[in-house]
């Protein structure tokens, strides 16, 4: 472990555009903790924290200048890695067929996200099983992914909607990372402790002023690890659950949720895992010219399972069933994992305060079938 | 794979058209790039995605056989945007193509026995491919039955097919219309499918039975499936789940563990009665 000074921080953002990379950060904007692109670490949120529960996102003032005193926000990194919106290739008419333009793509884009929290880092993780895995690895995610830099952040509070120490994927990030990166402010000292996670995270301490942490100071994070794995925030009993849902298909929990969620989609907007998208045709006028794009979908849309017979889900109870068995589910027996990173987005953004810790729990509690605890 | 993009399509063009039944028809497809055509190969069940540039795309099974080199055929209903873009396509016109997708008819481990065709209205095109595959390969394979049933006589597609298929005798086609499909000249029989299948009763000793067709046909033929002896491992169907990248990444045919589009489209009764019931 290392010490790197506050002032180090900026020349870690400097030494990530030497190497060409596009720097992506938390910050403040419209009200919000979101990412975007900074290339100073005066563009991140400084003394600003946010305010999370069911329905519910603020941001605040701090009492002190700590620089990733806050959860996560509204954005995923999956933004960057999963655009919402991709053009795939272009066609132009040519007689009575086409001529495809590919080309059009441009060079990659080098992405370094800094301020990586380890749940995201699992999130990204999953991503990676679902778009790389299988006889058709997802070619657009992984040249963005080959060449993305991470430097993680430690959560060192809960925020008021997540759960990662039940689905075993924080606060501490144990992997996935290039350099991690623990705020400790504390005693009059105000410094960040780093971890190196790959040969490149190596190479690029190497750019940035540091030193070895004494004992003492590794004995502080430490603590504050420690401290924030045992803070007590919302839990989800993970324990049997796939089996536990899947003999609850007819459970009327599901009725009950259908009652108060508007299938608005906020919550696959914004959860770091989903990753269904859809392909669709654009012209212009002429008729001349048309472009193929994939943009981010969602299993809440009436449109999603339609065919012309019919729909396999007509039900806003059926397709909120669809988005919970999928991730604490389905998705362990399609990808290993549950689906679920315990970020608590889907909460906090849900505008009816719809909480799937609370909904999973309501199941567990009033089990259809016998099934072991 | 053969591209560095999924998504990217072979160019084809439409060699022929057919008009199977009102808003009905097959495509007949052949490459304009002798590389692709030459890469290409598939196996019965598998399916594709059919595009025209500002449409959109759209999921079609490959209705041709295997056994059938140098082209492929599709039969498609028009129903919305793309499909009707489809209809207004002439000889000539090109399409672009990608596939093929999904797994398979398991016909190697088939051989040596009876095959036993049961098929509704506009699903009988993923079953046709598998027909000719086993006509084509006809030593193989010990009896073979086609049951193939639709709303009317101008609603059955392949006609010119059916009666190829009528006058085979190593084969044996029952047709059936609806009741009040009928028409005067009609010689086959009048009734729904699962009822006709009971009156024909074929026995399950070493016999598959591969049923396609609307839901509320399939819902009535397996129970008459399973009343005659078949097991739920001797019965297969192939799922139409709405898709969209065909390649297990865009999440939407997912139906419980599997993905209809890599896991399927062909499964089992066995394997659909451990599914939710989203098909």
């Amino acid at each position: 472990m290392f010490i790197l000074e506050l002032s180090a921080l900026q020349a870690l953002i400097a030494a990530l555009q030497a190497r060409g990379y596009t720097v992506v950060a938390p910050t403040v904007r419209d009200g919000a903790i979101t990412f975007d692109a900074i290339s100073s670490m005066d563009e991140l949120p400084r003394g600003w924290t946010d305010v999370q529960n069911p329905s519910h996102y603020s941001i605040a003032r701090r009492s002190d200048d700590a620089y990733f005193g806050f959860n996560v926000g509204p954005h995923s990194w999956k933004k960057f890695l999963f655009p919402s919106r991709l053009r795939l290739f272009a066609a132009t008419k040519a007689g009575k067929g086409f001529e495809i333009d590919a080309s059009a793509d441009g060079a990659p884009v080098h992405y370094a996200f800094l301020g990586v929290r380890s749940c995201e880092l699992q999130a990204i993780a999953l991503q990676d099983r679902v778009f790389r895995s299988g006889a058709y690895a997802d070619t657009h995610y992984s040249r963005l992914r080959d060449n993305t830099l991470i430097v993680a952040v430690n959560c060192v509070h809960v925020g008021g909607t997540c759960f990662c120490a039940s689905m075993n994927t924080g606060p501490h990030a144990e992997t996935g990372y290039d350099l991690a990166l623990t705020e400790v402010i504390a005693d009059g000292v105000h410094h960040f402790v780093v971890e190196t996670g790959s040969p490149k995270g190596e190479e690029l301490l190497g750019d940035v002023p540091h030193q070895p942490a004494v004992d003492a100071e590794i004995a502080q994070v430490r603590s504050l690890w420690d401290t924030a794995a045992q803070q007590s925030g919302r839990t989800l009993d993970t324990r049997n659950l796939p089996q536990i849902l899947n003999d609850n298909y007819e459970h009327p929990q599901w009725d009950d949720v259908a009652k108060r969620c508007l299938a608005c989609a906020n919550c696959t907007m914004v959860c770091p895992t989903c990753f269904c998208s859809t392909v669709e045709d654009s012209t212009d006028l002429s008729g001349e010219h048309a472009e193929r794009w994939r943009r981010w979908d969602t299993c809440f849309t009436s449109d999603f399972t339609k065919v012309a017979g019919g729909n396999i889900r007509m039900s806003t109870r059926t397709r909120y069933r669809q988005w919970v068995t999928h991730k604490l589910c389905n998705w362990v027996e399609q990808f290993g994992k549950f689906g679920c990173v315990g970020c608590g987005r889907c909460i906090t953004w849900c505008p009816a305060g719809i909480d799937i810790t609370v909904e999973a729990a309501a199941i567990r509690g009033t089990s259809m079938t016998p099934t072991l605890g | 794979m053969r591209s560095a993009n999924t998504y990217m399509p072979y160019p084809m063009r439409i060699d022929a058209i057919i008009d199977e039944a009102p808003g009905v028809r097959t495509f007949t497809l052949k490459f304009m790039n002798n590389a692709d055509a030459e890469e290409f190969s598939f196996k019965a069940g598998q399916f594709g995605e059919y595009s025209l540039f500002g449409e959109g795309e759209a999921t079609f099974c490959i209705a041709s056989s295997p056994t059938r080199q140098g082209y492929i055929e599709c039969t498609f209903r028009q129903a919305g945007r793309v499909t009707s873009a489809l209809a207004r396509q002439e000889v000539g016109s090109v399409l672009g193509f990608r596939g093929p997708y999904g797994n398979i008819f398991p016909l190697e481990e088939w051989y040596g026995r009876n095959i036993l065709f049961v098929a509704g209205g506009i699903a009988l095109p993923p079953l046709r491919s598998v027909i000719w595959n086993v006509l084509d390969l006809r030593d193989r394979f010990k009896d073979v039955t086609v049951l193939y049933g639709a709303r009317s006589v101008a609603d059955l597609v392949y006609k010119h097919e059916l009666k190829e298929w009528g006058t085979r005798s190593d084969m044996r086609l029952v047709t059936t219309v609806d009741p009040g499909g009928e028409t005067a000249e009609w010689q086959g029989k009048v009734g729904f499918v699962p009822t006709v299948l009971e009156t024909l009763a074929p026995g399950p000793e070493n016999t598959v039975a591969l049923v396609c067709g609307p839901p509320v046909m399939i819902k009535y033929t397996f129970p008459v499936l399973e009343q005659l002896g078949f097991t739920a491992d001797q019965i297969y169907t192939t799922l139409e789940n709405r898709m969209k990248c065909g390649v297990g990444k865009c999440g939407r045919c997912n139906v419980g563990p599997v993905y209809v589009c890599k896991d399927g489209p062909v499964f089992s009764y066995r394997e659909l009665q451990s599914l939710p019931a989203e098909y």
